[in-house]
């Protein structure tokens, strides 16, 4: 399946815009880690009235967040967010972003000790397309998961049912699901199968 | 000021050209913060591109120790003396002089044609020496105040500066919240360190106790005390530059190629730090020295906030740019940090870069493609009218 790359991946980006800004409240504070050129924040700063900063690692990446007019501190999500307070943000966002972070707990720990709520969007390896590909004997490529194996910068690969299993080992609270196709449409039945990228509310069980 | 008309000089691309200073003279007292009062002063500056008809276009440069308003450009007859930040100020540069009017300023005590130590005490007739008070960032903040009233300017579209510059341009953000829209931070510190004051205090010490010092009324005497000066500028010099940075410029290469077991220079490092410090002793006044330093020293805004730095920030409307570099050990990145999350903290607009730049301290001033970047994006961004 000849992919490309660079514009699948933003056209992957756009497909969890939508229901995340459906999910956030108008004139919420929201942090989006791993935000990339600020193209989310500028949505949601269109779409809901929303304030808040981006973090980022990349040099170039945050040349385009700023040239992209959102707030983007440069940082490195894997030393944490010590630079914000807990529970200073309505939501803390990792769009497609979790499954590059090597320390998976410690920034979902970190993520919904600063937010109120955390919104996670990631390709799901579960999808069918990928199991097949795998079942061939090549590491999945496709629209959410563009990269070949040799310079992808995931490194946590995961599904729906690993996602769902960890958030309950781990006294999180699913308060929202969206599974997609990979053309955005929504996915109602045997999700892990069918459903290319994943949405979800997030908060800590605090009880 | 210079009223002859100036030869045409051949100007590289992105030069603002061919400039020349002015002064605004001001008397109405300026209360200081230390209790003190100057009655009359003149500020020196200089101005580049076109201040609009909205006049919203102006953005303010702060000089850091040992610079002045002399910004951009040149001045007719001396080619060589190109502003200090030119690299950043001019035509299509970062700070491009086709958008935005920009203001460059000598601030008060400075030794550049502000009124400062050197000058003419109005009351005794005499050099001002020891009697100058000590001025603040705050003061000089005022005083920038008055110049851009004097000027017609009711809101700077930005305030610029690195190192000591920006730290006056986080206390305009607090003095007039509503006077400066954007304010861009470069290698900062939101107040000095015990490491940076001891620094400071050595280099002050070299000046007062030199012979030529004369309690600081050595124009009386018809000297200058050079060697406290080329002391103080060599201690800075090395704390400008990073380990590597030095390493990489000058190692342990010798002046002569073998060791020759004597005290005149050997090392190149010794030259470069013995031609800077003869080069400064030759134009920079020492009692401007000092309260540069001791300006430095007393910067603190939030200590009257019980050292919370947010709450000092509380204050402050602007949208902020924040800029460090990796390699700058006098004000590292993490003191860049504390006033990002004090920034945070009261949910004002700031974007942080941190340059991964090797000269340390001194790369504020340096052309690097990311942090000339990163101001460029940034002051792309800034609406005029």
């Amino acid at each position: 399946m000849p992919v490309d790359q660079a514009s699948s991946g933003r056209l992957a980006r756009r497909r969890d815009f939508d229901a995340i800004a459906e999910w956030v409240r108008p004139n919420a504070h929201v942090l989006d880690l791993g935000c990339g050129d600020g193209a989310l924040l500028r949505f949601l700063r269109d779409r809901r009235s929303a304030t808040g900063y981006g973090v980022e690692i990349d040099d170039a990446r945050l040349l385009a967040s700023v040239r992209n007019g959102v707030n983007v501190i440069q940082s490195d999500l894997e030393s944490g967010l010590s630079e914000f307070e807990s529970d200073s943000f309505d939501y803390v966002i990792l769009s497609q972003t979790l499954q590059a972070v090597r320390h998976t707990e410690r920034i979902l720990r970190e993520m919904l000790r600063v937010g109120r709520e955390g919104i996670v969007s990631f390709p799901n390896f579960g999808y069918w397309r990928h199991r097949l590909q795998v079942l061939g004997g090549n590491m999945p490529v496709s629209s959410n998961l563009p990269y070949q194996w040799y310079n992808t910068p995931n490194v946590h690969l995961f599904t729906i049912a690993d996602f769902e299993s960890f958030c309950r080992e781990h006294g999180i609270r699913i308060l929202q699901r969206a599974v997609m196709d990979e053309d955005g449409r929504p996915v109602a039945v045997w999700t892990n199968l069918l459903g290319a990228l994943a949405v979800y509310r997030l908060d800590l069980n605090r009880s | 000021m210079n009223t002859v008309a100036p030869p045409p000089v051949a100007q590289p691309p992105g030069s603002v050209g061919v400039v020349s200073a002015q002064k605004a003279s001001f008397d109405r007292p300026l209360q200081l913060r230390s209790g003190a009062r100057i009655d009359r002063y003149e500020l020196a500056f200089e101005t580049y591109g076109r201040l609009n008809a909205t006049r919203s276009n102006a953005v303010l440069v702060c000089h850091a120790l040992n610079a002045s308003h002399h910004v951009a450009g040149v001045y007719a007859g001396d080619s060589k003396n190109v502003g200090w930040w030119d690299n950043l100020v001019g035509p299509g540069k970062p700070l491009d002089t086709e958008r935005f009017f920009v203001l460059g300023v000598n601030n008060l005590g400075g030794c550049h044609g502000s009124t400062g130590p050197a000058s003419v005490n109005p009351q005794t007739g005499r050099p001002w020496g020891a009697q100058f008070p000590l001025v603040t960032v705050e003061d000089w903040v005022e005083a920038q105040a008055r110049l851009a009233d004097y000027l017609g300017i009711e809101q700077f579209a930005g305030v610029i500066g690195g190192s000591l510059g920006a730290m006056q341009a986080l206390q305009w953000t607090m003095s007039y919240p509503i006077r400066v829209r954007n304010a861009l931070v470069i290698a900062a510190a939101p107040k000095l360190s015990a490491q940076n004051i001891a620094f400071n205090e050595v280099a002050r010490q070299a000046i007062t106790t030199d012979p030529d010092f004369h309690g600081g009324d050595f124009y009386a005497h018809g000297v200058v005390p050079r060697r406290g000066l080329r002391l103080a500028r060599m201690l800075g010099h090395i704390t400008y530059l990073s380990d590597d940075a030095m390493a990489e410029k000058f190692g342990r290469a010798l002046r002569s190629g073998s060791l020759k077991f004597n005290f005149d220079v050997e090392f190149e490092i010794e030259s470069y730090l013995r031609y800077q410090g003869d080069k400064f002793s030759e134009y920079f006044d020492a009692n401007t020295y000092l309260r540069i330093t001791k300006a430095l020293d007393y910067f603190d805004p939030a200590a009257h906030y019980d050292g919370d730095l947010a709450k000092a920030l509380q204050r402050a409307q602007a949208r902020f740019l924040v800029v460090s570099f990796t390699s700058d050990w006098r004000f590292s990145p993490a003191r860049s940090r504390e006033i990002v999350k004090a920034l945070i903290d009261n949910r004002l607009d700031v974007s942080y870069a941190e340059i991964d730049a090797p000269h340390g301290h001194d790369a504020f001033l340096m052309d690097d493609p990311r942090y000339h970047g990163v101001v460029r994006a940034y002051f792309e961004n800034i609406e005029t009218d």
